[in-house]
């Protein structure tokens, strides 16, 4: 049997975790065949046909699909999932609004996040927010699952040679309709995909200070998060969140800036490679978990540290 | 119109989770247990959508034991009109809740269908989208803002990299952000009367649903600890070990 891996694109290039789910599908076994649905896609399906390891493209190119509503997306899905044993997509917030529909569509569980493949029915996915691994085996027929990216090494984007197929069929369900978005525009490289991660946290004091992360961000060619208490205090927006409710990161460097260290935070980033730790108070629990901790004042600290880099 | 919330019995926000020794599951033993958070937000918007005259009565349902109707009774006290209980001792999996949350559904009519985008146990975030595919209904998922206009609801998502509006008919199902709102504390006195509300107690099977398994659980470990590095005592020491013993810039 394949397996059907639900690509994450713009309509003109894929998103990185797509690349990240056909690992974790290859490590499952079998053929792989991408599903590019969208409006004006081709040059996305095009990308796909590079990507190593996968052997056909599904294009479905529509204005049902134009901003992947899940009404309309899941039952497409579904209808091509029939004939595969796996349905695999990023889990970023497109591939968990549609995949559980996809799921129950078929009358099948979704494995949510999973973080390691055992075997092609049994896979690893945390729970309670990290603080535990459950192993779990799917008894479907058909296993619909979502890939926690960073648990994943990124397929090769170049040596693939696959063949493109157009899908014809048209699911338009009629019952939602895209509003409007506001993408946060930034030169900084994606959180989820930035080998360098530099957050703050309550300790920033306020919005404007998030200036001198930002400075940093920009001469490590890193991306800037935030704690829970940040958002939660207003300094800035949500999508900058890194923690078990936002964003779940592990780069190769994380530097944590007056951020106290709360498990809810520490679910989002702990799995980072080097982590470092700047907070003036020396019981901060973000401690713990850091390679490298200094007690000192963030206000003296990151600019000297964004001098001397 | 009818708004029906969807609350979960959970492990308290603030209690550190221990794995069992034989790895069978967490322990759940003399654990305080709470009504979920992201369902909390769920409930307040309810209410306040009540309190703003879009909604006539707020309808709160739980799946589980009996020990559930506290978290039902919380939901009360917070402003909810009436609960109904389904009452079952094992715990169903998500597609196993949406299948009696549309149940429930069919029989109550609601407008608006809201529940909390993850409970912070199975971590799952399935059961708002697998009920709205089981109804052929459409979802906003991650709201950060909810506002009904007409026959429809306008729900401004949490996605990646930014915010995403989109346009549902009614009934539609929402499922809750951290960001919609700020839920409130029950007063002593709304938690009188929320004694007084009704609630119901439904079994699966008098909503006539089988549960399946769908999958096994077979173990359950504590993730990898991190071992705490060492302390630097100055910023020039920090760089030099990035540079020569990390080596990641």
């Amino acid at each position: 049997m394949a397996i059907l891996v639900i690509a994450e694109h713009d309509n003109s290039t894929l998103k990185g975790a797509t690349l990240n789910a056909v690992t974790a599908a290859s490590q499952v076994g079998g053929e792989l065949h991408l599903l590019v649905a969208g409006e004006g896609c081709g040059a996305a399906a095009e990308a796909a046909a590079q990507v190593a390891g996968v052997s056909k493209v599904l294009v479905a190119d529509n204005a049902a699909y134009a901003h992947q509503l899940a009404e309309n997306l899941s039952k497409l899905v579904a209808e091509l999932g029939k004939d595969y044993s796996h349905v695999i997509a990023p889990a970023t917030t497109t591939g968990k609004n549609v995949m559980p529909r996809v799921a129950a569509l078929l009358d099948v569980a979704q494995l949510s996040d999973i973080t390691a493949v055992e075997s092609d029915n049994t896979f690893q996915r945390p729970i309670y927010a990290g603080n535990a691994i459950a192993t779990v085996e799917s008894l479907d027929p058909i296993k619909v699952i979502t890939v926690r990216g960073t648990a994943f090494d990124a397929a090769a984007e170049t040596g693939g040679s696959a063949s493109v197929e157009a899908v014809a069929a048209v699911h338009d369900a009629g019952i939602s309709a895209f509003v409007g978005e506001e993408v946060a525009q930034s030169d900084r490289p994606e959180l989820t995909s930035a080998k360098v991660v530099v957050s703050g946290g309550r300790g920033m004091g306020n919005g404007e200070n998030f200036a001198i992360l930002e400075k940093l961000a920009d001469k490590l060619g890193a991306a800037v998060g935030a704690s829970r208490a940040a958002v939660d205090a207003g300094f800035v927006p949500n999508d900058m969140q890194v923690g078990q409710t936002g964003k779940i990161v592990a780069p190769e460097l994380y530097i944590a800036v007056g951020i106290s260290g709360a498990i809810q935070h520490l679910a989002g980033m702990k799995d980072s490679k080097v982590i470092v730790a700047i907070n003036k108070d020396e019981e901060a629990p973000i401690f713990q978990v850091a390679d490298y901790s200094l007690v000192a004042d963030l206000f003296e600290a990151v600019p000297e540290l964004d001098a001397k880099l | 119109m009818k708004a029906l919330v969807a609350v979960k019995r959970v492990i308290d926000y603030n209690v550190k989770v221990r794995v069992k020794s034989d790895n069978t599951d967490v322990d759940l033993a003399n654990v305080k247990m709470a009504l979920n958070p992201f369902c909390e937000i769920a409930v307040e918007e309810a209410v306040r959508l009540k309190e703003a005259g879009t909604v006539s009565e707020v309808v709160v349902v739980s799946i589980g034991p009996k020990a559930c109707q506290e978290q039902i009774r919380t939901a009360l006290a917070l402003g909810a009109d009436r609960g109904i209980q389904i009452e079952t001792d094992e715990m169903p999996e998500s597609l196993g809740v949406a299948k009696l949350l549309a149940k429930v559904v069919e029989e109550e009519k609601p407008e608006l269908v809201i529940l909390g985008k993850q409970s912070i146990d199975s971590d799952n975030n399935q059961t708002g989208q697998m009920l709205g595919a089981l109804l052929d209904m459409p979802q906003g998922t991650f709201a950060s803002e909810v506002k009904v206009e007409g026959d429809k609801v306008n729900v401004t998502r949490e996605v990646d990299g930014g915010l995403q509006t989109v346009a549902l008919n009614l009934p539609a199902i929402v499922t809750t952000d951290l960001r919609l709102n700020e839920p409130r504390y029950a007063s002593l006195p709304n938690i009188m009367k929320a004694k007084k509300k009704p609630l119901d107690v439904k079994t699966p099977a008098d909503l006539g649903v089988e549960l399946k398994a769908h999958t096994r659980l077979l173990k359950v470990a504590p993730p990898a600890e991190r071992q705490a590095g060492i302390r630097v005592s100055s910023v020039d020491e920090l760089v030099d070990k990035l540079k020569n013993e990390a080596k990641v810039i």
